[in-house]
Protein backbone atom coordinates (compact mmCIF):
# COMPACT_ATOMS: atom_id res chain seq x y z
CA UNK A 1 0.00 0.00 0.00
CA UNK A 2 1.12 3.29 -1.07
CA UNK A 3 1.36 6.25 1.51
CA UNK A 4 -0.26 8.59 -0.67
CA UNK A 5 -3.43 6.38 -1.01
CA UNK A 6 -3.69 4.82 2.44
CA UNK A 7 -3.95 8.14 4.30
CA UNK A 8 -5.98 11.24 3.64
CA UNK A 9 -4.47 14.59 3.79
CA UNK A 10 -6.31 16.37 5.92
CA UNK A 11 -4.44 19.90 5.43
CA UNK A 12 -5.48 20.41 1.99
CA UNK A 13 -9.10 19.34 1.76
CA UNK A 14 -11.29 22.07 -0.33
CA UNK A 15 -14.37 22.39 2.14
CA UNK A 16 -16.16 24.00 -1.29
CA UNK A 17 -15.01 21.32 -3.33
CA UNK A 18 -17.47 19.23 -5.47
CA UNK A 19 -17.12 15.89 -6.30
CA UNK A 20 -18.53 14.99 -9.20
CA UNK A 21 -17.43 11.16 -10.09
CA UNK A 22 -20.11 9.18 -10.38
CA UNK A 23 -20.62 5.42 -7.95
CA UNK A 24 -20.96 2.36 -9.13
CA UNK A 25 -23.36 -0.54 -7.26
CA UNK A 26 -23.82 -3.81 -7.47
CA UNK A 27 -27.31 -4.50 -6.80
CA UNK A 28 -27.80 -8.48 -6.39
CA UNK A 29 -27.09 -11.08 -7.44
CA UNK A 30 -28.43 -11.38 -3.65
CA UNK A 31 -31.13 -9.33 -2.98
CA UNK A 32 -34.69 -9.45 -1.89
CA UNK A 33 -36.23 -7.04 -4.48
CA UNK A 34 -34.15 -8.27 -7.61
CA UNK A 35 -36.58 -11.82 -7.65
CA UNK A 36 -34.46 -14.21 -7.91
CA UNK A 37 -30.64 -13.74 -8.72
CA UNK A 38 -30.70 -10.71 -11.10
CA UNK A 39 -27.81 -8.34 -11.00
CA UNK A 40 -27.55 -5.27 -11.79
CA UNK A 41 -24.83 -2.59 -12.63
CA UNK A 42 -25.86 0.77 -11.06
CA UNK A 43 -24.03 3.86 -12.22
CA UNK A 44 -25.53 6.42 -9.61
CA UNK A 45 -25.25 10.14 -9.30
CA UNK A 46 -26.32 10.88 -5.68
CA UNK A 47 -29.81 9.62 -5.86
CA UNK A 48 -30.11 9.44 -9.88
CA UNK A 49 -29.55 6.93 -12.28
CA UNK A 50 -26.60 7.43 -15.04
CA UNK A 51 -26.89 4.24 -16.44
CA UNK A 52 -27.55 0.49 -15.37
CA UNK A 53 -26.95 -3.31 -16.76
CA UNK A 54 -28.77 -6.05 -16.35
CA UNK A 55 -26.56 -9.11 -15.51
CA UNK A 56 -27.87 -12.30 -16.18
CA UNK A 57 -26.77 -16.11 -16.00
CA UNK A 58 -26.78 -16.75 -12.50
CA UNK A 59 -29.21 -19.46 -12.39
CA UNK A 60 -28.38 -21.25 -15.94
CA UNK A 61 -28.95 -24.93 -15.45
CA UNK A 62 -28.76 -26.34 -19.25
CA UNK A 63 -32.29 -26.96 -19.58
CA UNK A 64 -32.20 -26.32 -23.93
CA UNK A 65 -28.81 -28.90 -23.65
CA UNK A 66 -30.49 -31.36 -21.52
CA UNK A 67 -33.89 -31.88 -23.58
CA UNK A 68 -31.09 -33.31 -26.56
CA UNK A 69 -29.75 -36.30 -24.37
CA UNK A 70 -33.57 -37.09 -23.51
CA UNK A 71 -36.72 -38.51 -24.96
CA UNK A 72 -39.36 -36.27 -26.21
CA UNK A 73 -41.55 -37.17 -23.41
CA UNK A 74 -38.96 -36.77 -20.61
CA UNK A 75 -38.30 -33.13 -21.97
CA UNK A 76 -41.66 -32.36 -20.66
CA UNK A 77 -40.39 -32.98 -16.97
CA UNK A 78 -37.09 -30.12 -18.08
CA UNK A 79 -38.82 -27.33 -20.07
CA UNK A 80 -41.57 -27.09 -16.67
CA UNK A 81 -38.88 -25.83 -14.32
CA UNK A 82 -37.54 -22.76 -16.66
CA UNK A 83 -39.86 -20.35 -15.69
CA UNK A 84 -41.09 -22.14 -12.81
CA UNK A 85 -44.16 -19.83 -11.93
CA UNK A 86 -45.40 -20.23 -15.10
CA UNK A 87 -44.85 -24.35 -15.22
CA UNK A 88 -47.86 -25.08 -17.69
CA UNK A 89 -47.10 -22.61 -19.50
CA UNK A 90 -43.35 -24.11 -20.47
CA UNK A 91 -45.16 -27.78 -20.83
CA UNK A 92 -48.16 -26.20 -23.36
CA UNK A 93 -45.64 -24.64 -25.60
CA UNK A 94 -43.20 -27.60 -25.51
CA UNK A 95 -45.97 -30.27 -26.12
CA UNK A 96 -47.55 -28.15 -28.97
CA UNK A 97 -44.78 -27.73 -30.91
CA UNK A 98 -44.06 -31.48 -30.90
CA UNK A 99 -47.97 -32.38 -31.78
CA UNK A 100 -47.26 -30.11 -34.61
CA UNK A 101 -44.04 -32.11 -35.72
CA UNK A 102 -46.46 -35.11 -34.98
CA UNK A 103 -49.09 -33.78 -36.83
CA UNK A 104 -51.38 -34.72 -34.15
CA UNK A 105 -54.03 -32.91 -31.98
CA UNK A 106 -54.64 -33.56 -28.49
CA UNK A 107 -58.66 -34.81 -27.83
CA UNK A 108 -60.61 -31.74 -27.16
CA UNK A 109 -61.45 -32.64 -23.37
CA UNK A 110 -57.64 -32.78 -23.02
CA UNK A 111 -57.34 -29.14 -24.81
CA UNK A 112 -59.79 -27.72 -22.58
CA UNK A 113 -58.24 -28.64 -19.34
CA UNK A 114 -54.62 -27.35 -21.10
CA UNK A 115 -56.65 -23.72 -20.84
CA UNK A 116 -57.99 -24.42 -17.76
CA UNK A 117 -54.70 -25.13 -15.68
CA UNK A 118 -52.79 -22.73 -18.34
CA UNK A 119 -55.66 -19.75 -17.04
CA UNK A 120 -55.95 -20.76 -13.03
CA UNK A 121 -51.28 -20.76 -13.76
CA UNK A 122 -51.92 -16.96 -14.91
CA UNK A 123 -54.09 -15.80 -11.76
CA UNK A 124 -50.97 -17.95 -9.27
CA UNK A 125 -48.88 -16.60 -11.05
CA UNK A 126 -50.07 -12.92 -11.49
CA UNK A 127 -50.97 -12.49 -7.95
CA UNK A 128 -47.36 -13.36 -7.39
CA UNK A 129 -47.18 -10.31 -8.97
CA UNK A 130 -48.63 -7.64 -6.67
CA UNK A 131 -47.31 -10.03 -3.05
CA UNK A 132 -43.90 -9.19 -4.17
CA UNK A 133 -44.20 -6.14 -5.24
CA UNK A 134 -46.15 -4.90 -2.58
CA UNK A 135 -43.64 -6.46 -0.30
CA UNK A 136 -40.73 -4.24 -1.78
CA UNK A 137 -42.80 -1.36 -1.91
CA UNK A 138 -44.12 -1.24 1.52
CA UNK A 139 -47.02 -2.88 1.14
CA UNK A 140 -46.82 -6.12 3.23
CA UNK A 141 -50.22 -7.12 3.82
CA UNK A 142 -50.92 -7.74 0.20
CA UNK A 143 -47.90 -10.01 0.01
CA UNK A 144 -49.87 -12.42 3.02
CA UNK A 145 -52.99 -12.01 0.69
CA UNK A 146 -51.24 -12.35 -2.44
CA UNK A 147 -49.38 -15.85 -1.25
CA UNK A 148 -53.10 -17.16 0.25
CA UNK A 149 -54.93 -17.29 -2.55
CA UNK A 150 -51.93 -18.36 -4.90
CA UNK A 151 -51.58 -21.54 -1.81
CA UNK A 152 -55.46 -22.57 -2.99
CA UNK A 153 -54.29 -22.66 -6.76
CA UNK A 154 -51.58 -24.34 -5.82
CA UNK A 155 -54.05 -27.15 -3.85
CA UNK A 156 -55.49 -27.26 -7.17
CA UNK A 157 -52.98 -28.23 -9.04
CA UNK A 158 -51.49 -30.42 -6.53
CA UNK A 159 -54.87 -32.46 -6.42
CA UNK A 160 -54.64 -33.17 -9.82
CA UNK A 161 -51.31 -33.58 -11.26
CA UNK A 162 -50.01 -34.79 -7.33
CA UNK A 163 -47.50 -31.35 -7.54
CA UNK A 164 -47.35 -27.86 -6.46
CA UNK A 165 -44.93 -26.55 -9.59
CA UNK A 166 -42.99 -28.64 -11.69
CA UNK A 167 -45.97 -30.79 -12.66
CA UNK A 168 -45.34 -32.11 -16.17
CA UNK A 169 -49.14 -32.84 -16.38
CA UNK A 170 -48.93 -31.66 -20.20
CA UNK A 171 -48.18 -34.25 -22.05
CA UNK A 172 -47.02 -34.91 -25.84
CA UNK A 173 -50.74 -35.96 -27.14
CA UNK A 174 -52.94 -34.59 -24.24
CA UNK A 175 -52.60 -34.53 -20.54
CA UNK A 176 -51.76 -37.42 -18.15
CA UNK A 177 -54.85 -37.75 -15.95
CA UNK A 178 -58.05 -36.22 -16.40
CA UNK A 179 -59.27 -34.15 -12.75
CA UNK A 180 -60.26 -36.17 -9.47
CA UNK A 181 -63.63 -36.03 -9.25
CA UNK A 182 -63.63 -33.66 -6.71
CA UNK A 183 -62.04 -31.01 -8.64
CA UNK A 184 -64.71 -28.95 -10.49
CA UNK A 185 -66.30 -28.85 -6.89
CA UNK A 186 -63.15 -26.88 -5.36
CA UNK A 187 -62.51 -25.06 -8.67
CA UNK A 188 -66.31 -23.76 -8.21
CA UNK A 189 -65.00 -22.99 -4.75
CA UNK A 190 -62.23 -20.75 -6.01
CA UNK A 191 -64.34 -18.52 -8.86
CA UNK A 192 -67.15 -18.25 -6.07
CA UNK A 193 -64.37 -16.25 -3.73
CA UNK A 194 -61.85 -15.09 -6.17
CA UNK A 195 -63.77 -12.02 -7.08
CA UNK A 196 -64.03 -10.87 -3.72
CA UNK A 197 -60.71 -11.25 -3.26
CA UNK A 198 -59.33 -9.32 -6.17
CA UNK A 199 -61.56 -6.59 -4.96
CA UNK A 200 -60.21 -6.62 -1.76
CA UNK A 201 -56.26 -6.16 -3.32
CA UNK A 202 -57.69 -3.05 -5.72
CA UNK A 203 -59.32 -1.31 -2.35
CA UNK A 204 -55.92 -2.14 -0.69
CA UNK A 205 -53.82 -0.71 -3.56
CA UNK A 206 -55.62 1.35 -6.28
CA UNK A 207 -55.81 4.44 -4.20
CA UNK A 208 -53.07 3.71 -1.94
CA UNK A 209 -51.01 6.94 -1.72
CA UNK A 210 -47.56 5.04 -1.57
CA UNK A 211 -48.32 2.66 -4.29
CA UNK A 212 -49.52 5.52 -6.45
CA UNK A 213 -46.17 7.46 -5.43
CA UNK A 214 -43.95 4.64 -6.25
CA UNK A 215 -45.81 3.33 -9.27
CA UNK A 216 -47.40 6.11 -11.39
CA UNK A 217 -45.31 8.00 -13.37
CA UNK A 218 -42.07 5.57 -12.90
CA UNK A 219 -40.79 3.25 -15.47
CA UNK A 220 -42.33 4.68 -18.07
CA UNK A 221 -41.95 2.78 -21.85
CA UNK A 222 -43.61 3.74 -24.67
CA UNK A 223 -45.12 1.46 -27.10
CA UNK A 224 -42.80 1.69 -29.88
CA UNK A 225 -39.71 1.40 -27.71
CA UNK A 226 -41.19 -1.53 -26.06
CA UNK A 227 -41.30 -3.33 -29.37
CA UNK A 228 -38.13 -2.42 -30.56
CA UNK A 229 -36.50 -3.96 -27.24
CA UNK A 230 -39.33 -7.17 -27.88
CA UNK A 231 -41.00 -6.54 -24.92
CA UNK A 232 -44.20 -8.53 -25.21
CA UNK A 233 -47.32 -9.53 -22.58
CA UNK A 234 -48.70 -6.99 -19.90
CA UNK A 235 -45.48 -4.46 -20.33
CA UNK A 236 -46.33 -4.23 -23.66
CA UNK A 237 -50.46 -3.89 -23.25
CA UNK A 238 -50.01 -1.67 -20.18
CA UNK A 239 -48.43 0.91 -23.28
CA UNK A 240 -51.45 0.47 -25.07
CA UNK A 241 -50.71 -2.47 -27.64
CA UNK A 242 -53.32 -5.47 -27.61
CA UNK A 243 -50.84 -7.61 -28.86
CA UNK A 244 -51.60 -11.14 -27.54
CA UNK A 245 -50.70 -14.53 -28.93
CA UNK A 246 -54.13 -16.14 -27.58
CA UNK A 247 -56.17 -13.83 -29.87
CA UNK A 248 -53.70 -13.29 -32.54
CA UNK A 249 -52.58 -16.73 -33.07
CA UNK A 250 -54.82 -18.92 -31.48
CA UNK A 251 -54.38 -22.51 -29.96
CA UNK A 252 -55.72 -24.49 -27.65
CA UNK A 253 -59.12 -23.38 -28.97
CA UNK A 254 -58.98 -20.05 -27.33
CA UNK A 255 -60.59 -18.59 -30.23
CA UNK A 256 -63.76 -20.29 -28.78
CA UNK A 257 -63.57 -18.50 -25.83
CA UNK A 258 -65.27 -15.04 -24.59
CA UNK A 259 -62.02 -12.76 -22.87
CA UNK A 260 -60.93 -9.57 -23.48
CA UNK A 261 -57.23 -8.24 -23.86
CA UNK A 262 -57.14 -5.28 -21.43
CA UNK A 263 -54.47 -2.62 -21.99
CA UNK A 264 -53.67 0.42 -20.48
CA UNK A 265 -52.07 3.59 -22.30
CA UNK A 266 -50.15 4.93 -19.99
CA UNK A 267 -47.28 2.66 -19.92
CA UNK A 268 -45.76 2.95 -16.13
CA UNK A 269 -45.62 0.85 -13.51
CA UNK A 270 -49.07 1.50 -12.43
CA UNK A 271 -50.90 0.83 -15.95
CA UNK A 272 -48.64 -2.51 -15.61
CA UNK A 273 -50.64 -3.26 -12.35
CA UNK A 274 -53.85 -2.16 -13.71
CA UNK A 275 -53.38 -4.76 -16.91
CA UNK A 276 -52.61 -7.86 -14.52
CA UNK A 277 -55.24 -6.91 -12.26
CA UNK A 278 -57.85 -7.32 -15.22
CA UNK A 279 -56.42 -9.95 -16.55
CA UNK A 280 -56.59 -11.99 -13.59
CA UNK A 281 -60.69 -11.12 -14.35
CA UNK A 282 -60.51 -11.93 -17.46
CA UNK A 283 -58.88 -15.51 -17.09
CA UNK A 284 -61.45 -16.63 -14.23
CA UNK A 285 -64.26 -15.76 -17.15
CA UNK A 286 -62.20 -18.49 -19.39
CA UNK A 287 -61.67 -21.14 -16.10
CA UNK A 288 -66.02 -21.03 -15.71
CA UNK A 289 -66.66 -21.40 -19.43
CA UNK A 290 -63.58 -24.33 -19.06
CA UNK A 291 -65.40 -26.03 -16.28
CA UNK A 292 -68.85 -25.90 -18.17
CA UNK A 293 -67.12 -27.92 -21.13
CA UNK A 294 -66.05 -29.81 -18.91
CA UNK A 295 -69.39 -31.44 -18.49
CA UNK A 296 -69.00 -33.76 -21.25
CA UNK A 297 -66.43 -36.82 -20.32
CA UNK A 298 -63.81 -37.66 -23.44
CA UNK A 299 -60.36 -39.14 -23.83
CA UNK A 300 -57.76 -36.78 -22.38
CA UNK A 301 -54.70 -38.41 -24.37
CA UNK A 302 -54.31 -39.41 -27.82
CA UNK A 303 -55.75 -43.49 -29.00
CA UNK A 304 -52.22 -44.11 -30.45
CA UNK A 305 -50.60 -46.67 -29.16
CA UNK A 306 -47.21 -45.79 -30.82
CA UNK A 307 -47.50 -42.05 -29.45
CA UNK A 308 -49.01 -42.89 -26.00
CA UNK A 309 -47.59 -43.64 -22.70
CA UNK A 310 -48.16 -46.97 -22.21
CA UNK A 311 -48.83 -47.09 -18.21
CA UNK A 312 -51.81 -46.51 -16.91
CA UNK A 313 -52.23 -45.21 -13.32
CA UNK A 314 -54.73 -45.77 -10.67
CA UNK A 315 -55.19 -44.19 -7.16
CA UNK A 316 -54.19 -46.71 -4.59
CA UNK A 317 -54.03 -46.96 -0.78
CA UNK A 318 -51.27 -44.71 -0.91
CA UNK A 319 -53.01 -42.36 -2.96
CA UNK A 320 -51.59 -43.15 -6.63
CA UNK A 321 -50.13 -45.90 -8.46
CA UNK A 322 -49.81 -48.16 -11.76
CA UNK A 323 -52.67 -49.65 -12.55
CA UNK A 324 -52.92 -53.53 -10.95
CA UNK A 325 -54.82 -54.77 -14.13
CA UNK A 326 -52.21 -53.20 -17.06
CA UNK A 327 -48.78 -54.64 -14.44
CA UNK A 328 -50.70 -57.98 -14.90
CA UNK A 329 -51.45 -57.52 -18.51
CA UNK A 330 -47.45 -56.43 -19.46
CA UNK A 331 -46.04 -59.41 -16.74
CA UNK A 332 -48.33 -61.87 -17.21
CA UNK A 333 -50.28 -62.08 -20.12
CA UNK A 334 -49.09 -60.36 -23.07
CA UNK A 335 -45.21 -60.45 -24.46
CA UNK A 336 -45.84 -57.82 -26.88
CA UNK A 337 -47.73 -55.37 -24.52
CA UNK A 338 -44.39 -56.47 -22.25
CA UNK A 339 -42.30 -54.91 -25.51
CA UNK A 340 -43.96 -52.30 -26.32
CA UNK A 341 -44.21 -50.86 -23.05
CA UNK A 342 -40.47 -51.44 -22.84
CA UNK A 343 -39.72 -49.75 -26.12
CA UNK A 344 -41.82 -46.48 -25.46
CA UNK A 345 -40.43 -46.14 -21.68
CA UNK A 346 -37.00 -46.58 -22.75
CA UNK A 347 -36.31 -45.39 -26.39
CA UNK A 348 -39.44 -43.21 -26.75
CA UNK A 349 -41.56 -41.94 -29.90
CA UNK A 350 -39.64 -40.91 -33.03
CA UNK A 351 -40.96 -37.48 -34.21
CA UNK A 352 -40.32 -36.98 -37.75
CA UNK A 353 -37.69 -34.26 -38.83
CA UNK A 354 -38.35 -30.29 -39.31
CA UNK A 355 -38.95 -27.42 -37.17
CA UNK A 356 -41.37 -24.84 -35.85
CA UNK A 357 -41.65 -22.49 -33.66
CA UNK A 358 -44.91 -22.14 -31.52
CA UNK A 359 -45.51 -19.25 -29.26
CA UNK A 360 -48.14 -19.52 -25.97
CA UNK A 361 -49.10 -16.37 -24.36
CA UNK A 362 -47.64 -16.83 -20.74
CA UNK A 363 -48.32 -14.28 -17.85
CA UNK A 364 -45.43 -12.42 -18.87
CA UNK A 365 -45.91 -12.33 -22.84
CA UNK A 366 -44.58 -14.60 -25.76
CA UNK A 367 -43.15 -17.94 -24.73
CA UNK A 368 -41.98 -19.18 -27.58
CA UNK A 369 -40.73 -22.84 -28.40
CA UNK A 370 -38.48 -23.85 -31.41
CA UNK A 371 -38.28 -27.38 -31.60
CA UNK A 372 -35.72 -28.89 -34.14
CA UNK A 373 -36.03 -32.66 -35.12
CA UNK A 374 -34.12 -34.97 -37.36
CA UNK A 375 -36.34 -37.80 -36.80
CA UNK A 376 -35.24 -39.36 -34.09
CA UNK A 377 -35.86 -40.06 -30.54
CA UNK A 378 -34.43 -37.19 -28.78
CA UNK A 379 -34.84 -33.53 -30.19
CA UNK A 380 -32.23 -32.20 -32.18
CA UNK A 381 -32.80 -29.07 -30.70
CA UNK A 382 -35.16 -27.10 -27.89
CA UNK A 383 -35.00 -23.44 -28.15
CA UNK A 384 -37.12 -21.62 -25.56
CA UNK A 385 -37.75 -18.11 -26.18
CA UNK A 386 -38.52 -16.74 -22.99
CA UNK A 387 -40.38 -13.03 -22.12
CA UNK A 388 -38.51 -12.73 -19.21
CA UNK A 389 -35.47 -12.93 -20.81
CA UNK A 390 -36.36 -10.48 -23.41
CA UNK A 391 -38.69 -7.66 -21.36
CA UNK A 392 -35.54 -7.29 -19.39
CA UNK A 393 -33.46 -5.28 -22.03
CA UNK A 394 -35.71 -2.73 -21.87
CA UNK A 395 -34.88 -2.26 -18.17
CA UNK A 396 -32.25 0.52 -18.53
CA UNK A 397 -34.20 2.65 -20.64
CA UNK A 398 -37.06 2.54 -18.20
CA UNK A 399 -34.15 3.84 -15.38
CA UNK A 400 -32.44 6.45 -17.54
CA UNK A 401 -32.46 9.27 -15.25
CA UNK A 402 -34.54 7.85 -12.86
CA UNK A 403 -34.11 7.17 -8.83
CA UNK A 404 -32.42 4.73 -7.15
CA UNK A 405 -35.55 3.69 -5.18
CA UNK A 406 -37.59 3.37 -8.67
CA UNK A 407 -35.00 0.64 -10.02
CA UNK A 408 -37.04 -1.75 -6.87
CA UNK A 409 -40.40 -0.76 -8.60
CA UNK A 410 -39.02 -0.31 -12.32
CA UNK A 411 -37.78 -4.72 -11.74
CA UNK A 412 -40.92 -5.77 -10.12
CA UNK A 413 -43.00 -4.01 -13.27
CA UNK A 414 -41.08 -6.48 -15.20
CA UNK A 415 -41.69 -9.53 -13.18
CA UNK A 416 -38.95 -11.56 -14.37
CA UNK A 417 -38.42 -15.10 -13.79
CA UNK A 418 -35.08 -15.90 -13.43
CA UNK A 419 -35.60 -19.57 -14.13
CA UNK A 420 -36.83 -18.83 -17.39
CA UNK A 421 -34.27 -15.85 -18.00
CA UNK A 422 -31.49 -18.48 -17.34
CA UNK A 423 -32.86 -21.64 -18.24
CA UNK B 1 -52.47 -13.39 -44.97
CA UNK B 2 -52.11 -17.50 -45.07
CA UNK B 3 -48.41 -18.51 -45.32
CA UNK B 4 -49.12 -19.59 -48.78
CA UNK B 5 -50.23 -16.12 -49.45
CA UNK B 6 -47.37 -14.76 -47.69
CA UNK B 7 -44.35 -17.44 -49.04
CA UNK B 8 -45.95 -15.97 -52.77
CA UNK B 9 -45.42 -12.20 -51.78
CA UNK B 10 -42.13 -13.20 -49.99
CA UNK B 11 -41.03 -14.68 -53.37
CA UNK B 12 -41.15 -11.69 -55.11
CA UNK B 13 -38.21 -10.51 -53.17
CA UNK B 14 -36.81 -13.65 -51.57
CA UNK B 15 -36.61 -16.59 -54.06
CA UNK B 16 -35.94 -19.10 -51.52
CA UNK B 17 -39.03 -19.66 -49.48
CA UNK B 18 -40.72 -22.89 -48.66
CA UNK B 19 -43.89 -23.70 -46.66
CA UNK B 20 -44.51 -26.60 -43.64
CA UNK B 21 -46.24 -26.71 -41.18
CA UNK B 22 -48.43 -23.65 -41.36
CA UNK B 23 -45.01 -21.99 -41.15
CA UNK B 24 -42.95 -19.59 -44.12
CA UNK B 25 -39.32 -20.23 -44.10
CA UNK B 26 -36.88 -17.83 -46.64
CA UNK B 27 -33.12 -18.94 -47.04
CA UNK B 28 -30.94 -15.84 -47.68
CA UNK B 29 -27.40 -15.68 -48.04
CA UNK B 30 -25.06 -14.21 -45.33
CA UNK B 31 -24.35 -11.10 -47.37
CA UNK B 32 -27.90 -10.46 -48.10
CA UNK B 33 -29.27 -11.07 -44.54
CA UNK B 34 -29.72 -7.53 -43.10
CA UNK B 35 -31.13 -6.26 -46.56
CA UNK B 36 -33.65 -8.76 -46.48
CA UNK B 37 -34.67 -8.25 -42.86
CA UNK B 38 -34.91 -4.21 -43.63
CA UNK B 39 -36.96 -4.92 -47.13
CA UNK B 40 -39.72 -7.50 -45.25
CA UNK B 41 -39.95 -4.75 -42.33
CA UNK B 42 -40.89 -1.98 -44.93
CA UNK B 43 -42.81 -3.61 -46.92
CA UNK B 44 -46.33 -2.29 -46.47
CA UNK B 45 -47.79 -5.75 -46.99
CA UNK B 46 -45.86 -7.76 -45.04
CA UNK B 47 -44.27 -5.21 -42.03
CA UNK B 48 -42.42 -7.82 -40.49
CA UNK B 49 -41.63 -4.92 -37.27
CA UNK B 50 -40.98 -7.18 -34.32
CA UNK B 51 -38.33 -10.25 -33.80
CA UNK B 52 -39.67 -12.96 -31.69
CA UNK B 53 -35.98 -14.66 -31.06
CA UNK B 54 -32.62 -15.58 -32.88
CA UNK B 55 -30.86 -18.72 -32.45
CA UNK B 56 -28.77 -21.24 -34.20
CA UNK B 57 -28.77 -25.39 -34.93
CA UNK B 58 -25.43 -27.10 -34.88
CA UNK B 59 -25.04 -30.03 -38.19
CA UNK B 60 -21.68 -31.19 -37.57
CA UNK B 61 -20.04 -32.75 -40.96
CA UNK B 62 -22.34 -31.09 -43.02
CA UNK B 63 -21.81 -28.02 -45.08
CA UNK B 64 -22.61 -25.36 -44.12
CA UNK B 65 -22.44 -26.36 -39.99
CA UNK B 66 -24.50 -23.85 -38.19
CA UNK B 67 -28.09 -22.45 -39.41
CA UNK B 68 -28.89 -19.28 -37.51
CA UNK B 69 -32.97 -18.70 -37.97
CA UNK B 70 -34.61 -15.34 -37.25
CA UNK B 71 -38.27 -15.57 -35.86
CA UNK B 72 -40.33 -12.24 -37.22
CA UNK B 73 -43.72 -11.53 -36.94
CA UNK B 74 -45.78 -8.50 -37.95
CA UNK B 75 -47.81 -6.44 -35.14
CA UNK B 76 -49.74 -5.46 -37.92
CA UNK B 77 -50.79 -8.49 -39.72
CA UNK B 78 -50.29 -10.88 -37.49
CA UNK B 79 -48.26 -13.38 -39.42
CA UNK B 80 -44.66 -15.10 -38.71
CA UNK B 81 -42.01 -15.60 -41.12
CA UNK B 82 -38.66 -17.25 -39.91
CA UNK B 83 -35.58 -16.38 -42.11
CA UNK B 84 -32.65 -18.55 -42.02
CA UNK B 85 -29.13 -17.80 -42.97
CA UNK B 86 -26.51 -20.65 -43.42
CA UNK B 87 -22.43 -20.24 -42.30
CA UNK B 88 -19.81 -22.57 -42.15
CA UNK B 89 -17.57 -23.52 -39.83
CA UNK B 90 -14.51 -21.69 -40.24
CA UNK B 91 -16.01 -18.54 -40.58
CA UNK B 92 -18.58 -17.90 -38.23
CA UNK B 93 -19.55 -14.99 -38.47
CA UNK B 94 -22.68 -12.73 -39.46
CA UNK B 95 -23.65 -9.26 -39.41
CA UNK B 96 -25.44 -7.99 -36.10
CA UNK B 97 -29.00 -6.75 -36.90
CA UNK B 98 -29.08 -5.22 -33.95
CA UNK B 99 -29.71 -1.89 -35.87
CA UNK B 100 -32.72 -2.95 -37.52
CA UNK B 101 -34.24 -4.74 -34.21
CA UNK B 102 -32.74 -3.35 -30.97
CA UNK B 103 -34.39 -6.57 -29.52
CA UNK B 104 -31.40 -8.56 -31.20
CA UNK B 105 -28.61 -7.73 -28.66
CA UNK B 106 -29.25 -10.21 -26.00
CA UNK B 107 -30.39 -12.53 -28.53
CA UNK B 108 -27.18 -12.30 -30.41
CA UNK B 109 -25.17 -12.60 -27.34
CA UNK B 110 -26.87 -15.64 -26.46
CA UNK B 111 -25.96 -17.18 -29.60
CA UNK B 112 -22.59 -15.87 -29.52
CA UNK B 113 -22.35 -17.63 -26.04
CA UNK B 114 -24.05 -20.85 -26.73
CA UNK B 115 -22.89 -21.31 -30.43
CA UNK B 116 -19.36 -19.88 -30.69
CA UNK B 117 -21.01 -17.48 -33.59
CA UNK B 118 -19.46 -13.73 -34.03
CA UNK B 119 -22.52 -11.09 -35.03
CA UNK B 120 -20.08 -8.25 -36.52
CA UNK B 121 -20.64 -4.58 -35.55
CA UNK B 122 -22.80 -5.82 -32.28
CA UNK B 123 -22.56 -3.18 -29.53
CA UNK B 124 -21.14 -5.61 -26.87
CA UNK B 125 -20.71 -8.82 -28.04
CA UNK B 126 -19.91 -11.16 -24.55
CA UNK B 127 -20.97 -14.15 -22.91
CA UNK B 128 -24.60 -13.51 -21.40
CA UNK B 129 -25.45 -16.99 -19.51
CA UNK B 130 -22.39 -18.38 -19.06
CA UNK B 131 -19.50 -16.93 -17.12
CA UNK B 132 -16.74 -14.44 -18.58
CA UNK B 133 -14.03 -16.73 -18.33
CA UNK B 134 -15.98 -20.02 -19.57
CA UNK B 135 -14.02 -21.94 -22.14
CA UNK B 136 -16.28 -23.41 -25.21
CA UNK B 137 -19.65 -22.74 -26.40
CA UNK B 138 -21.56 -25.73 -24.76
CA UNK B 139 -24.61 -26.27 -26.90
CA UNK B 140 -22.93 -26.82 -29.83
CA UNK B 141 -23.08 -30.82 -30.75
CA UNK B 142 -19.23 -31.35 -30.29
CA UNK B 143 -19.15 -30.31 -26.40
CA UNK B 144 -20.53 -33.23 -24.18
CA UNK B 145 -23.17 -32.89 -22.07
CA UNK B 146 -20.93 -33.12 -18.35
CA UNK B 147 -21.81 -34.72 -15.42
CA UNK B 148 -20.92 -37.13 -12.68
CA UNK B 149 -20.94 -41.02 -12.39
CA UNK B 150 -23.72 -41.80 -9.73
CA UNK B 151 -23.54 -44.25 -7.24
CA UNK B 152 -26.58 -46.39 -7.36
CA UNK B 153 -27.30 -49.58 -5.34
CA UNK B 154 -23.29 -50.21 -5.22
CA UNK B 155 -22.81 -49.75 -9.20
CA UNK B 156 -21.64 -46.48 -10.37
CA UNK B 157 -23.81 -45.05 -13.59
CA UNK B 158 -22.22 -42.67 -16.28
CA UNK B 159 -23.42 -39.68 -17.00
CA UNK B 160 -26.43 -39.48 -19.33
CA UNK B 161 -24.61 -38.70 -22.63
CA UNK B 162 -22.02 -41.49 -21.71
CA UNK B 163 -24.57 -44.62 -20.80
CA UNK B 164 -24.27 -47.25 -23.55
CA UNK B 165 -27.69 -48.74 -22.96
Amino acid sequence: MSETSSRLDLEHVDPDEVREETMIINMGPQHPSTHGVLRLLLELDGENVVSCQPIVGYLHTGIEKNCEYRTWQQGVAYVTRADYLAPFFNELGYCLAAERLLGIEAPPRAQVLRVLFCEMNRIASHLVWPATTGMELGAISMMLYGFREREVILDVFEAATGLRMNHSYFRIGGVIMDLPPDGPAQIREFLRVMPGRIREYERILSENPIWLERNRGVGHLSADRALAFGVTGPMLRAAGVARDVRKDEPYCGYETYEFGVPTASEGDCYARYLVRVEEMKQSLGIVEQCLDRLAEPGPVMVEDPKLRWPAQLEVGPDGIGNSPAYVRHIMEESMEALIHHFKMVTEGISVPAGEVYQPVESPRGELGYYLVSDGGHRPYRVKIRDPSFVNLQAVPAMLEGALVADAIAVIASVDPVMGGVDR
Amino acid sequence: MRPEELAERVRARVPEVTVARGEATVVVDRARVLAVLAEVRRDDDLAFDFLSSVTATDWPGRAPRFWVSYELSSTRHRHRLRVKVGIDEDDARLPSVTSLFPTADWHERETFDLYGIVFDGHPNLSRILLPDDWEGHPLRKTEELGGVDTRYKGAFVPPVDRRTT
